[in-house]
């Protein structure tokens, strides 16, 4: 029982993990990401697609890392659209972030009824990521199969955290990238082009997220259908708020909500939760979401320069 | 005519009206790719729409909960909130008018009163945390509101379990004759169509939005409030009671929309697995009006017929209605940047030299 809920929480964590690293590389250059829903659908969607047509093409086992690949190709391009809007076109970037989240939701649907005959969800893949146990360490009670025993996709989501916080504190490209953030006019004086940098930053950051909505498919649910996202793109923002737009906080945060969506899974099981609506399981992420945010409210502060469009003429 | 082509250049329309056919020929061509007819679509679309007597009355019947649901979002984006949780405040508004019309012995008429008043002022409560949680803890109400609409869902399948339960069905039990809110004998003679108390109401919504931004103290603050909140609490007006406010009006306009819905138009609500989208789509309608009352009432009866059309594409040309939510995401997305409208649009030099 805890060694699942460990391990639940670990895998939900992950597809929160890619969601917040994504939106937080975003926020950190300046640019406000609330589209993270929208890419992790389309990480959702192509990876669905990826794997599915993979998988009939006779790639068995190698096809759900075609998927990622695909989720991951797929929503840089798409993450393009945010970019030039708000970087070149000047748009909102709330409302341009909302746009991306309708849209997603709107072109997976119509494609899913295209492609798969008016049906409302892709077919049910044959291959998903199967569990790595890591040996040795697996064989430590409890913890060792809760930690060590788990998808790819969970250790690929750890070590991003690692690599992107590396790349933040310890290069100059992160050193560029925090300062485009803080204060874009110090950093285009030192001759850095400001806006190449917020561009990759926002490419990446749906590219990254896209691999939140690959994991979900490719581990636990096994299809795209319309409600596999269901608003997780928005708690990993909140895990970024929370996180206080830090890797390692992001990392704490999206723990957090992956230990409240286990639970929902886990906790039905035990024999005090059947007198409890099973709605209340289903609210919990959402309201742990909003507890924590209450909690921290205050202390936090987003990057300087956040949702203020850059003009070289008024630095 | 170059008086008419400057006039058309320097109105508030120009860019809305463009963004709309441009995202209308991008649907068409996102159709042809997919191996589908986009003008038989676009003709059941507008079959759909004005077909029958009782599409036109069905159509208006959808209308109105687009426009009250687009004058919700620009209520709260007046005072510099983005109220993305119009779905949770419908909710709300819907299930407690339920359980009024379910739960409670009135008159009629009366009954209807109570059911609606009680919806809107759930609706207009459910606003509210979102603005205290704005104001008391500073969290984004994007965010919140997101968190808010599942809250709402989840709570609403509790409520409607707990006390409307209807065994066997996904869906609540029937709200009582006493507390139905449509006119019965005008259904009838419209084959069918389900006319309801909010045709009176709308013309008052429309007029009373206009009333209390150009007309009233409150609508001044409200303005004032969003166009710079430190200047508001400068001059001593209090900017986080009149975000609350806002937002109660915002969400009551919310609540207003399930309460109608409930009790003019199905007489039960559905346990459904996610939200109506019914909000977001008020995010189009406030942004393509403009945040004006024409504005929002013209985009309102745009986007309204558009949705309701849309359930005709699937059946008369076979493409998904999916495709309506396409366009209208292009259309708030060319709206948001004017500058893609721009780029898309000939250059005046090509153009001179065409005429030439």
């Amino acid at each position: 029982m805890t060694a699942n809920i460990i391990s639940g929480s670990l895998i939900f964590a992950a597809a929160l993990l890619f969601g917040g690293l994504g939106g937080m590389l975003s926020e950190r250059a300046g640019v406000i990401n609330l589209g993270i829903e929208g890419f992790m659908i389309s990480g959702a969607f192509f990876s669905a697609l990826g794997a599915y047509y993979a998988e009939s093409a006779g790639m068995g086992g190698l096809s759900p890392f075609i998927g990622l690949l695909a989720a991951f190709i797929f929503t840089t391009i798409f993450s393009g659209m945010h970019a030039l809007a708000t970087l070149k076109y000047k748009a909102n970037h709330v409302i341009s972030g909302v746009v991306i989240n309708l849209l997603a939701a709107n072109v997976t649907f119509f494609l899913v009824k295209l492609l798969f005959d008016g049906s409302a969800e892709t077919p049910r893949l044959k291959n998903m990521f199967l569990k790595i146990s890591i040996p040795v360490l697996s064989d430590i009670p409890i913890i060792g199969k809760a930690l060590f025993n788990s998808y790819p996709t969970t250790y690929i989501a750890f070590a991003a955290v690692l690599l992107i916080g590396f790349v933040f504190f310890k290069t100059s490209l992160g050193l560029r990238l925090r300062g485009v953030g803080e204060n874009p006019g110090s950093i285009d004086t030192a001759g850095i082009n400001v806006m190449k940098i917020k561009f990759w930053a926002v490419m990446m950051s749906g590219s990254i997220a896209s691999l939140g909505g690959a994991t979900i498919v490719l581990t636990t649910n096994g299809n795209f259908s319309f409600n596999t996202i269901a608003g997780q793109g928005y708690i990993a923002i909140a895990a970024v708020i929370l996180g206080r737009w830090n890797p390692y906080g992001v990392l704490a945060g999206a723990l957090l909500f992956g230990f409240a969506q286990s639970i929902k899974d886990q906790i039905q099981i035990l024999d005090f939760a059947s007198s409890i609506p099973t709605e209340v399981f289903y609210m919990l992420p959402y309201l742990v979401t909003l507890l924590a945010l209450i909690f921290t409210g205050r202390k936090t502060r987003g990057p300087k320069a956040l949702g203020i469009h850059y003009d070289a003429s008024v630095r | 005519m170059e008086k008419i082509r400057q006039d058309f250049k320097n109105s508030q329309a120009t860019i809305p009206l463009i963004a709309v056919f441009i995202a209308l020929v991008i649907g068409a061509i996102v159709m042809l790719i997919g191996g589908y007819d986009p003008i038989a679509a676009y003709e059941s679309l507008v079959l759909k729409i004005f077909g029958s007597p009782y599409d036109i009355g069905e159509t208006v019947r959808a209308i109105i909960p687009l426009i009250l649901s687009g004058f919700a979002v620009a209520v709260a984006s007046k005072a510099g909130i983005f109220n993305i949780g119009v779905d949770g405040q419908i909710i709300m508004g819907a299930v407690s008018s339920l359980l009024v019309g379910t739960l409670i012995d009135l008159p009629p008429v009366i009954h209807g009163i109570v059911a609606i008043i009680v919806g809107v002022i759930a609706g207009g409560l459910w606003g509210v945390l979102i603005a205290s949680l704005k104001t008391k803890f500073g969290i984004n109400e994007v965010i919140s509101s997101i968190m808010l609409n599942y809250i709402a869902l989840y709570l609403s399948h509790m409520l409607i379990k707990s006390f409307a339960a209807q065994e066997g069905t996904a869906r609540s039990s029937l709200i009582k004759e006493s507390a139905s809110v449509s006119f019965p004998s005008l259904n009838d003679l419209f084959s069918g169509v389900r006319i309801h108390w909010g045709f009176i109401i709308i013309p008052f919504v429309i007029f009373g939005f206009y009333y209390f931004f150009e007309k009233t103290r409150w609508g001044y603050e409200t303005k004032t409030v969003g166009l710079n909140p430190d200047a508001a609490n400068y001059s001593g007006m209090k900017v986080n009671g009149i975000l609350i406010r806002t937002m109660f009006i915002s969400g009551a306009l919310g609540g207003l929309i399930g309460a109608l819905d409930t009790l003019g138009v199905y007489g039960y609500v559905a346990i459904v697995s996610s939200t109506s989208g019914v909000g977001f789509d008020g995010v189009a309608v406030a942004l393509l009006g403009g945040n004006s009352t024409l504005g929002t009432t013209l985009a309102g009866i745009l986007i309204g017929a558009l949705d309701y059309g849309s359930q005709g594409m699937q059946f008369g040309a076979g493409v998904p209605s999916e495709i309506i939510g396409i366009v209208i995401s292009l259309i708030i997305f060319f709206v948001a940047a004017p500058g893609i409208v721009k780029a898309l649009l000939p250059k005046k030099k090509a153009l001179k030299k065409e005429v030439k």
